[in-house]
């Protein structure tokens, strides 16, 4: 392991020590907070237990869909915002205060259009996600040095070739923090999403065991969507430095 | 602006302004050429280019000097089919070039173009592999190409491991492959230092007799000019036009040591003394 990584793996064990001790010791309210040794224990027996499998899939596949939707969406709408600049600069003002909006009010809104079920969420999720992925899109086809898009023309590209194979790999490093930012918020705005307005997920889990003060079981589901949420952006930051190494080594 | 109006023109004699040579078989062939900027915010439009005449021999190596802005780039890149004339044709092996590069014209850029995400190898192929060429076809021009620009053993190294002189012969590997029968190098060497910049001319030179590709040079090196060039088109400050053309009389067969040729001196002498006047106009010129 590097320095860092070594430096990086103390503080973490250092605090988590910290926090068991503090908690076992009485310093923090046992009521309040279970210590972290508790809380895996509990996650542990959640995850064996299999009576949250099916809340726990559902948020990864609504995340899923949210985030893939988004993808897709953002890309086709960076895709065009690039395409036409005047257009672009007359949405400029929308894309730079659009998260000034609080997506979520339009939850009630979302249940109105598509009802009681994991939609709603779908929706909000994506409201949340899919500007990000658009902007990342069009400044990373914004970014393409200029000659690289003479050298295709001198070479004779057609407009979908130098599309497809000198844009999209130029942009690449942005796309990806695009895509790993989308996840991101999909994730965000799905268990928001849950915590306030539905009967299912991992997010309405949580907030059940709140409000029955299960305090075990909302750490252990808390410490489960952590851990997932987590490994997801690691896998994602894993990819996108390999992809950074070799434009730069 | 197109080819058939400013050809049937009858061509005034002018004196120095015209490179245009006897009517045949040219393989380049420019007529009363002109590129306007239009102006912006309330400005006048800026007349970059022209109007200027020129023709280049099949296989012929044509070096332009000119001050700068003077729209040397321009030039190529209208040549190139890259931009529009705004007045005046130009046309390629009888076929007018009109906002699109021909077929069997290539480029190669001063500043660095190479694919950052690809190897040199692919960087070379990725021209070929756009038109669906055999693999097999492709190694063996890309194989052909890396070992005329002495990069073979770099084939799959990525650029940014690689030097700026090394780049820019990815780049003009990468031009190789399509096998052009014109090349047009917008001062490729520009961003090398001077022992490199000479040896790549000799790797030019060499590249030039064993294609037998006609090549057009931008450059802003009078050295350059006179060591490497058949004829040599001297431009004047903005708005670009020939002031002069000198025939250098080298053989076919020449290195970058002809520079210790006693007419070496005198020809950069003489581009020295067209160009004096024209680069200070330019320079008070400037903004």
């Amino acid at each position: 392991m590097s320095r860092a990584g070594l430096i990086r793996t103390g503080v973490i064990v250092a605090a988590l020590a910290a926090l068991e001790a503090a908690c076992r010791t009485g310093l923090i309210d046992r009521f309040s907070l279970s210590p972290p040794s508790e809380m895996a224990i509990s996650a542990a027996r959640i995850l064996a237990s299999g009576e949250y499998t099916r809340d726990i899939l559902a948020t990864f596949a609504t995340v899923a869909a949210a985030a893939a939707l988004s993808i897709v969406a953002g890309f086709g709408l960076g895709v065009v915002l690039y395409r036409f600049p005047r257009l672009k600069r007359a949405a400029d003002p929308f894309l730079a205060s659009y998260y000034a909006v609080p997506s979520f009010i339009f939850y009630p809104l979302f249940i109105v259009l598509f009802g009681l079920n994991r939609w709603p969420l779908v929706a909000v999720a994506f409201v949340f996600a899919v500007v990000a992925m658009a902007i990342a899109s069009v400044d990373g086809f914004l970014s393409v040095r200029p000659i690289l898009l003479r050298t295709a023309a001198s070479l004779r590209l057609t407009r979908a070739q130098t599309l497809r194979h000198v844009i999209l790999p130029a942009a690449a490093p942005y796309l990806f923090t695009g895509v790993k930012l989308t996840v991101v918020y999909a994730f965000i705005g799905v268990v928001a999403g849950e915590f306030i307005l539905s009967g299912s997920g991992l997010g309405y889990r949580i907030a059940f065991a709140y409000q029955s003060f299960e305090t075990a079981t909302m750490y252990g589901l808390m410490l489960i969507l952590l851990t997932a949420v987590v490994s997801v952006n690691m896998l994602l930051w894993a990819r996108e430095r390999r992809l950074h190494a070799r434009l730069t080594r | 602006m197109t080819g058939g109006a400013a050809l049937s023109r009858p061509e005034p004699a002018r004196t120095g302004g015209s490179a245009a040579g006897a009517a045949g078989a040219a393989h380049v062939r420019v007529r009363g050429l002109t590129r306007v900027y239009p102006g912006a915010g309330g400005r006048p439009p800026l007349k970059a280019l022209g109007p200027l005449d020129l023709d280049l021999a099949p296989g012929e190596f044509f070096s332009v000097v000119g001050p700068s802005g003077c729209g040397k780039s321009t030039l190529l890149d209208v040549l190139a089919g890259l931009s529009a004339a705004s007045a005046g044709s130009v046309s390629f092996e009888g076929r007018a070039v009109t906002g699109q590069v021909p077929d069997g014209v290539g480029v190669v850029f001063q500043e660095d173009s190479s694919f950052p995400w690809l190897s040199v190898f692919d960087n070379a192929a990725f021209g070929l592999r756009r038109l669906k060429t055999p693999e097999a076809e492709v190694r063996a021009r890309v194989a052909e190409a890396l070992g005329l620009i002495g990069l073979s053993g770099f084939a799959d190294a990525f650029p940014a491991q690689l030097s700026g002189g090394m780049r820019q012969r990815v780049c003009i590997a990468r031009t190789l492959v399509m096998r052009p029968r014109l090349i047009l190098l917008d001062e490729p060497f520009g961003a090398l230092d001077q022992q490199t910049k000479l040896l790549m001319g000799d790797e030019l030179l060499r590249l030039w007799r064993e294609t037998g590709a006609t090549i057009l040079l931008i450059t802003h090196s009078l050295d350059e000019a006179a060591l490497l060039s058949d004829r040599i088109g001297v431009m004047s400050a903005r708005p670009g036009r020939f002031i002069d053309l000198i025939e250098t009389g080298w053989d076919r067969e020449r290195d970058s040591r002809i520079a210790a040729d006693p007419g070496f001196g005198a020809i950069t002498a003489r581009i020295w003394s067209q160009l004096r006047e024209e680069s200070l106009k330019a320079m008070r010129a400037a903004p």
